[in-house]
């Protein structure tokens, strides 16, 4: 089944756009993402997909796929750029670094409602990446720039492993 | 002195807070603060041509961005005096019908119900009504469908125009969402015997209810404003039969009708100012819930919300099977120095947009009356009768209590201003 990577967030929120800067420097990146078969075995292809990270049609856009990274924002507190990975369900996402969105219902919120009813993927890794400012209209700062090239850097590595050598082979 | 506080109010769109203030159990005080930042869209839109005012209101809310592209767009077809294809009226209200379904299965399963239910969030309620919960997000979805197709995208459309529509779907496209619709219709159905079930509070007002009201059919885009004491105008004169009134605690300004006060607008309105223009389903779906027009118990607003979806999946499996596309989607517009109002029933109620336009259609002011703006009152109101009632009780109860009251209206403060906190005080001296 196809690994998904599937970056959230508002590019015209700051730091918020984090998640989605991640998905397309992937793409930027070379990154194969069609599946094959060889030998009879059928290897896995990569999607990478952005999102609003609105929980409910973020709960639909994982469906059909097993394994599910996603790459979001997280909230400020003091360590901008910080990297931090969660395997859920065995990691509880923190409601302090995932705040809700105005509508009460982000990313977080679409993890722990699908782990309630048992709609996650078998494997779900959440990457979060520190911001520092979410204005509207905000550049991205320079510490969540450094680390969205190094978690696009580290997903290309975890994709080899997750999928076939031959298909992150490009850059 | 009790002071009873919700800082961040939840379950509600927007940030705002609640203060109760209480000596012994004589309620003192009750402010809803609506603390989101004012936003400033009336003002952004001056000097913007008029075809640009369809996509930058739809940004105002995530949830009824539909509710403020077709106030806007009737708004300023009225000011230039466009007609409108009839297929395209029928497509204006398939559009409504999907974003009635995606908000009011929203409020109805994911934020309202928890209360009722004594859960503290839907997520909580999901461990222990799974498939309860799955159908609420499938009929949010079936809604969320019909925004897909008539909008191009699921948030913030961008397929309405001054005139009609950029594109309109054709009929096979439409025919593509009957099925779906045909189980969101009898979901819809199960949903309204389901929350007719809840316990409700035994609490009732003497409202009046303002809503539209058209001849022959459940109100989306056209009819006059009514209410149950006799107003009944054209949207033309809305400003001068309704006034808003800044309060210091509060970034939305207050609406109130001038010379009477507070009013309720939104489901219950509807509902009870229209019950004959329902279908037969809806009204049957009604009668077996118990809910009869009028109802004044705010708090039955979730069995309308239930009936209105029911309503609108019936509406909009008739558009689609009536629907023939129009020659072309839009009608093209000339600009002329020329003022419009409109107002249309958001899934919250109704929503009011002046424009005053130049020579050349550019904005030279507008003006827009959201629903919770209109409520915003009223909800305290509401408190200081329901608060009284239950004022010998833990205030912790109260508190949640509090916040489910204020959840009858589901208030959009992001709309309003352009998260509720309760705070209660109690002077127990």
């Amino acid at each position: 089944m196809t690994l998904r990577i599937i970056g959230c967030g508002n590019c015209d929120r700051g730091d918020d756009a984090a998640g989605v800067r991640v998905a397309r420097r992937l793409l930027e990146l070379g990154v194969e993402t069609h599946g094959f078969e060889t030998h009879g075995i059928e290897i896995p292809g990569l999607e990478i997909t952005e999102h609003s990270g609105e929980s409910f049609s973020l709960m639909d856009s994982w469906t059909g796929s097993d394994r599910v990274i996603l790459v979001d924002a997280t909230a400020p507190s003091g360590t901008p750029g910080q990297i931090r990975v969660w395997n859920v369900p065995a990691d509880r996402l923190p409601e302090d670094v995932f705040p809700c969105s105005t509508h009460a219902y982000g990313v977080r919120e679409a993890v722990e409602l699908a782990c309630a009813m048992n709609l996650l993927p078998r494997i779900l890794l959440v990457y979060g990446i520190e911001g520092k400012q979410f204005s509207l209209s905000a550049p991205v700062s320079p510490e969540v720039e450094w680390a969205v090239e190094t978690a696009a850097r580290q997903l290309l590595e975890l994709a080899r492993t997750m999928t076939a050598p031959a298909q992150v082979a490009r850059d | 002195m009790r002071t009873i506080k919700v800082d961040t109010l939840a379950r509600v769109e927007g940030e705002g807070a609640l203060y109760v203030k209480l000596k012994g159990d004589q309620v003192q005080d009750v402010k809803l603060k609506i603390y989101e930042p004012p936003r400033f869209f009336e003002a952004f839109l001056r000097g913007r041509h008029f075809s640009e005012i369809p996509d930058i209101v739809a940004r105002i809310c995530g949830i009824c961005p539909i509710a403020y592209q077709m106030s806007a767009v009737h708004a300023i077809e009225r000011a230039l005096g466009v007609g409108i294809d009839p297929s395209v009226r029928l497509l204006r209200r398939l559009f409504y019908c999907g974003e009635w379904i995606e908000s009011h299965a929203l409020h109805v399963y994911m934020l309202h119900a928890p209360d009722f239910l004594g859960y503290p969030d839907a997520i909580a309620m999901a461990r222990d009504h799974q498939a309860i919960v799955q159908q609420g997000l499938r009929l949010k979805k079936a809604g969320n469908r019909i925004v897909a197709l008539m909008g191009g995208r699921e948030i913030h459309p961008v397929s309405a125009a001054v005139g009609g529509f950029y594109k309109a779907p054709s009929k096979s496209a439409l025919r593509d969402l009957a099925e779906e619709l045909k189980w969101a219709l009898d979901a819809s159905l199960a949903t309204a015997r389901w929350v007719a079930g809840l316990d409700f509070p035994d609490f009732e007002q003497d409202y009046e209810f303002v809503s539209l009201s058209h001849p022959e059919e459940y109100p989306f885009n056209e009819g006059r404003i009514v209410s149950n004491r006799g107003l009944d105008i054209d949207a033309s004169v809305y400003e001068e039969n309704f006034t808003e009134q800044h309060v210091q605690h509060s970034n939305a300004l207050h609406s109130v009708l001038r010379g009477r006060g507070s009013y309720m607008v939104g489901p219950l309105a509807r509902f009870n100012l229209n019950f004959d223009k329902l279908p037969d389903v809806a009204q049957q779906a009604a009668r077996d819930c118990g809910l009869h027009a009028p109802c004044r118990n705010p708090f039955r607003s979730i069995v309308v919300r239930a009936i209105e979806l029911v309503f609108a999946c019936h509406e909009a499996l008739r558009v689609i099977r009536e629907y023939e596309p129009p020659a072309a989607p839009r009608v093209e517009t000339t600009a002329r120095a020329s003022t419009g109002q409109a107002a249309t029933e958001a899934p919250r109620g109704l929503l009011y947009h002046r424009y005053v336009l130049d020579q050349e259609g550019l904005i030279v002011f507008a003006k827009i009356v959201p629903p919770t703006s209109q409520n915003q009152k009223r909800i305290e109101e509401d408190l200081w009768h329901f608060v009284s009632q239950i004022a010998t009780r833990p205030n912790e109860e109260i508190t949640g209590k509090c916040e489910q009251a204020v959840r009858n209206y589901d208030p959009c403060i992001s709309c309003a201003t352009h998260f509720l906190r309760l705070h209660l005080e109690r002077d127990s001296t």
